[in-house]
């Protein structure tokens, strides 16, 4: 099967997580010695390929051919043992360790049961010349390296033993325009002594100075593998967004919207500079489009109150807010939904009852003491209303699926009624079927007058839904899309906007 | 198509339900039951190996051995099912004990008023000693085990400075009066207070929006706080809670013993912290019971005392309480695991 040449070959392979299928059938072969980059969306399935090959997760079904034998690791181990080798987004180092203890921390030299540091730091300079750092001292701890360093000492990490295939998921994403230039030097070295690369990045125009070939992922599907001199920017935008959009998503051409709801106006928050002003109207479903980190949910948070605020002013219904915790937020008629539902949005190991009350507990007790029949009226109804899949409504939420766990926090926002839903990626991670079911919920909502903003990886989805797109790029607000031009490659080029003048 | 699903909705959800009520019977033994099993074993081998040991005297007895670190250990429930713990309650009593004493022996101060005083000021410098314990803790983001440990001395050197290190006693004796009351000839005062309160805390635990946040809280901190709470005003309270357990715990000491010292109460937080665990309540926050703290306190009790009867030293008898601890977490590992099994 295996042909010459390929150093990695995916056979159909298939990954399924509950409720999601996270690869669909996917076959791609990496020839040895090439860099070879991967595209696609947030969620497009890019970094669960990658975790399948150095053995994070299994494969429902497929398999994978390494250096033309059948390969199936086990665990993260068994890859490195291949050569296998990842540089993640985030660092695995530790920090109050030298350099070279941090490059050899798998494997020691020793002298009898002592660490041979002498051998240590003599073979820990070999690498480090490697990687373009000699004039670092070996001794140096880590916690006093810049981004850029630490990025070229996990590389050289990988490199510290017999590395096959490095892997590197978005490495430039924190680095400075030199730094960039001196990483691709290195990778090109690195192809030279006949490393295999493969490498993620949303960074379009960094395909074409030093990708090979380009495979693009969408929706856990492989769109195609192509050269890279093959390709322009315009192409691959188009296979990375593709699918046809229609009758996916429901749009009600009666409910318009009216006058102004929510005005943020110059919100500054740590960590982003940039004011951001936004409106949000009577009635309307606002979509906020952009990469992830490029400030959309730290931009949401902000606004709730989740996270401070270092200036800004935000009006609803013409009256001007002051919000400094959910708490304010809450109170004054805004809700938001969070993108990670297990560790910021669901009381996981607590009932679904507990879960839908927990936004207003004075609806449902009387000096202080809850009115369980009344809880459980409340709850019941929004089961049936929702139709929220659950054995009762004392069932935990940790036993729910994504889509009904969803619900369940859908459930405790209209519970508690506001004027402004902020959802950041209500559709992650759940099936078709409840997708449809949350984006008809909020048109409901619209149809009440409601304003709602929603946050998504999703660029068919938010055109499908929405009645104007707002973009992010890089923590500044890059444009705003009415319906009549939605375009998704205007879309992206705007989402791309601030990373391309790099 | 679509019929065949419902049919088969229905046909699963009929079955869960009936294996759902097995289920939720089988939790609810697990739970409170399987503590009270462990009780009732020992209770039943120590009648039998100590015939002194299932009297009315030393059933009073009992009572009264555990009623004290009861009290405390209701305290200790609020603030560790927030993930919290508080390791300064030994030293919060003596502290307490010592302004409760003063008032107590002011012989410008007749008697009636003195002890209401008494039991204000002792339930009131706990709270405020609580209180700090949650403010530190939540303003500077700091683990209350740190910040308790430093109360911990606090509090003592306080006592040993305001009584100049010297034990108040000679109390008024109606104060020492309903220490040594018992009724039906087997439950003193001190019983009846303590299991007034362990039903009291249950009530607020289980009944209101204090307790349901509690226990919001100590599940995920996070999610309670963006649903729009003031998640550190709760933290606060149970913390405070603690101390006002604590000044109520310390005149009940006063009244048993007769005696107010800068030098009671060491080791209690731990004790009160052992009767917790073992009464089934997660050291990391979010699951508990203050029907298992009281079972867990009665436990430690009835060891100590049964231990003793059948003539065990004093060194063993500390080897197997520290034992009994260490199991009845390990128990209970098991025991979560296998609820967890039958929840899958």
């Amino acid at each position: 099967m295996a042909s010459i040449g390929n150093i990695i070959e995916f056979n159909n392979i298939t990954l399924s997580f509950p409720g999601v299928k996270a690869l669909d059938n996917v076959n791609l072969s990496v020839r040895e010695g090439e860099i070879h980059i991967l595209l696609g969306e947030n969620g497009a399935g890019k970094s669960t390929l990658v975790k399948t090959l150095c053995g994070v997760h299994s494969p429902s079904s497929g398999d994978m051919v390494f250096a033309g034998k059948p390969y199936s690791p086990q665990n993260p181990l068994a890859a490195i043992n291949q050569g296998i080798r990842v540089v993640y987004q985030e660092f695995n180092l530790l920090p109050y360790l030298s350099i070279a203890e941090n490059i050899f921390f798998e494997r020691l030299p020793k002298k009898g049961v002592l660490v041979d540091f002498n051998r240590l730091y003599k073979d820990a300079a070999v690498i480090l010349k490697k990687v373009g750092l000699e004039n670092l001292s070996p001794k140096t701890a880590v916690e006093n390296l810049g981004v850029a360093q630490m990025q070229l000492i996990e590389i050289a990490k990988a490199l510290s033993g017999e590395s096959r295939i490095l892997i590197l998921d978005e490495p430039t994403a924190t680095l400075m325009p030199d730094e960039i230039e001196n990483l691709f030097g290195l990778l090109r070295k690195l192809k030279a002594d006949g490393v295999t690369i493969i490498y993620i990045s949303h960074r379009l125009n960094e395909i074409f100075q030093i990708g090979d070939r380009v495979t693009v992922l969408r929706n856990g599907c492989l769109v195609g593998t192509h050269e890279a001199s093959e390709l322009d920017i315009p192409s691959i935008v188009k296979m990375m967004v593709g699918r046809s959009m229609d009758s996916e998503y429901p749009f009600d051409e009666s409910v318009i919207p009216s006058d102004t709801l929510l005005d943020v106006k110059n919100l500054v928050f740590k960590g982003s500079p940039y004011p951001k002003s936004f409106q949000l109207r009577k009635g309307e479903i606002l979509g906020v489009a952009g990469l992830v980190g490029s400030g959309r949910t730290e931009t949401m948070r902000a606004l709730f109150g989740a996270d401070p605020k270092e200036s800004g002013e935000i009006f609803l219904k013409g009256k001007q807010l002051i919000i400094k915790s959910p708490k304010d937020a809450v109170e004054n008629g805004l809700c938001l939904l969070t993108e990670d539902r297990k560790t910021q949005g669901l009381i996981l190991d607590m009932s679904c009852l507990v879960n839908t009350t927990i936004t207003d507990l004075e609806k449902v007790s009387r000096k202080g003491f809850l009115n369980r029949s009344q809880e459980e009226e409340i709850t019941e109804k929004y089961i049936d209303e929702m139709n929220i899949k659950t054995p009762g409504l004392n069932q935990a939420t940790l036993n729910l699926s994504g889509g009904n766990q969803q619900k369940i926090l859908i459930s405790k926002w209209l519970y508690r009624d506001s004027d402004v839903f902020i959802f950041d990626e209500p559709t992650r991670g759940i099936d078709v079927g409840a997708k449809y079911e949350i984006y008809l919920l909020l048109w409901k909502l619209a149809a009440m007058g409601r304003g709602i903003i929603m946050v998504s990886s999703d660029l068919p989805e938010l055109m499908g839904v929405c009645h104007r797109i707002l973009v992010f790029s890089d923590g500044k607000i890059t444009g705003e899309v009415n319906r009549d031009q939605f375009d998704p490659e205007t879309i992206l080029n705007l989402s791309y906007k601030e990373y391309l003048n790099e | 198509m679509n019929n065949n699903n419902t049919v088969k909705e229905i046909d699963s959800n009929s079955g869960m339900n009936h294996s759902a009520r097995m289920r939720s019977l089988l939790n609810i033994f697990l739970k409170e039951v399987g503590i009270g099993i462990v009780l009732i074993v020992l209770v039943i081998a120590f009648s039998l190996g100590a015939p002194r040991f299932f009297t009315l005297i030393n059933v009073g007895n009992i009572f009264t051995q555990i009623s004290i670190n009861t009290v405390i250990a209701v305290g200790m429930t609020f603030v560790i099912l927030l993930g919290g713990i508080d390791l300064s309650v030994g030293s919060v009593l003596a502290l307490c004990s010592i302004v409760a004493g003063k008032i107590l022996i002011n012989p410008s101060l007749p008697f009636g008023l003195a002890i209401l005083l008494a039991v204000l000021l002792s339930v009131g410098c706990g709270m405020i000693i609580g209180f700090l314990n949650g403010i530190i803790c939540e303003t500077w983001k700091i683990h209350s085990f740190i910040v308790t440990l430093g109360m911990l001395n606090i509090a003592r050197g306080m006592a040993l400075q305001i009584s100049h290190s010297k034990t108040i006693f000679n109390f008024p004796k109606v104060f020492n009066q309903i220490g040594t009351t018992t009724y039906l000839g087997v439950f003193p005062a001190i019983f009846i207070i303590a299991m007034m309160l362990v039903i009291l805390g249950s009530v607020i635990l289980r009944k209101t929006v204090f307790g349901r946040m509690i226990f919001a809280i100590g599940n995920n901190e996070e999610s309670v706080r963006l649903s729009g709470h003031n998640v550190k005003f709760y933290k606060i309270m149970a913390y405070t809670i603690c101390g006002g357990a604590v000044g109520i715990a310390t005149i009940m000491y006063m009244m048993r013993m007769s005696i107010a010292s800068p030098i009671l109460g060491v080791g209690f937080e731990l004790n009160a912290i052992a009767a917790v665990v073992i009464g089934g309540t997660s050291m990391s926050g979010g699951k508990g019971s203050l029907v298992g703290t009281f079972l867990g306190a009665s436990i430690m009790g009835v060891l100590n005392n049964g231990l003793l009867l059948i003539g065990m030293g004093d060194f063993a008898r500390q080897i197997i309480t520290g034992v009994i601890i260490i199991l009845a977490v390990v128990l209970d590992t098991y025991r979560t695991k296998f609820s967890a099994a039958l929840n899958s």
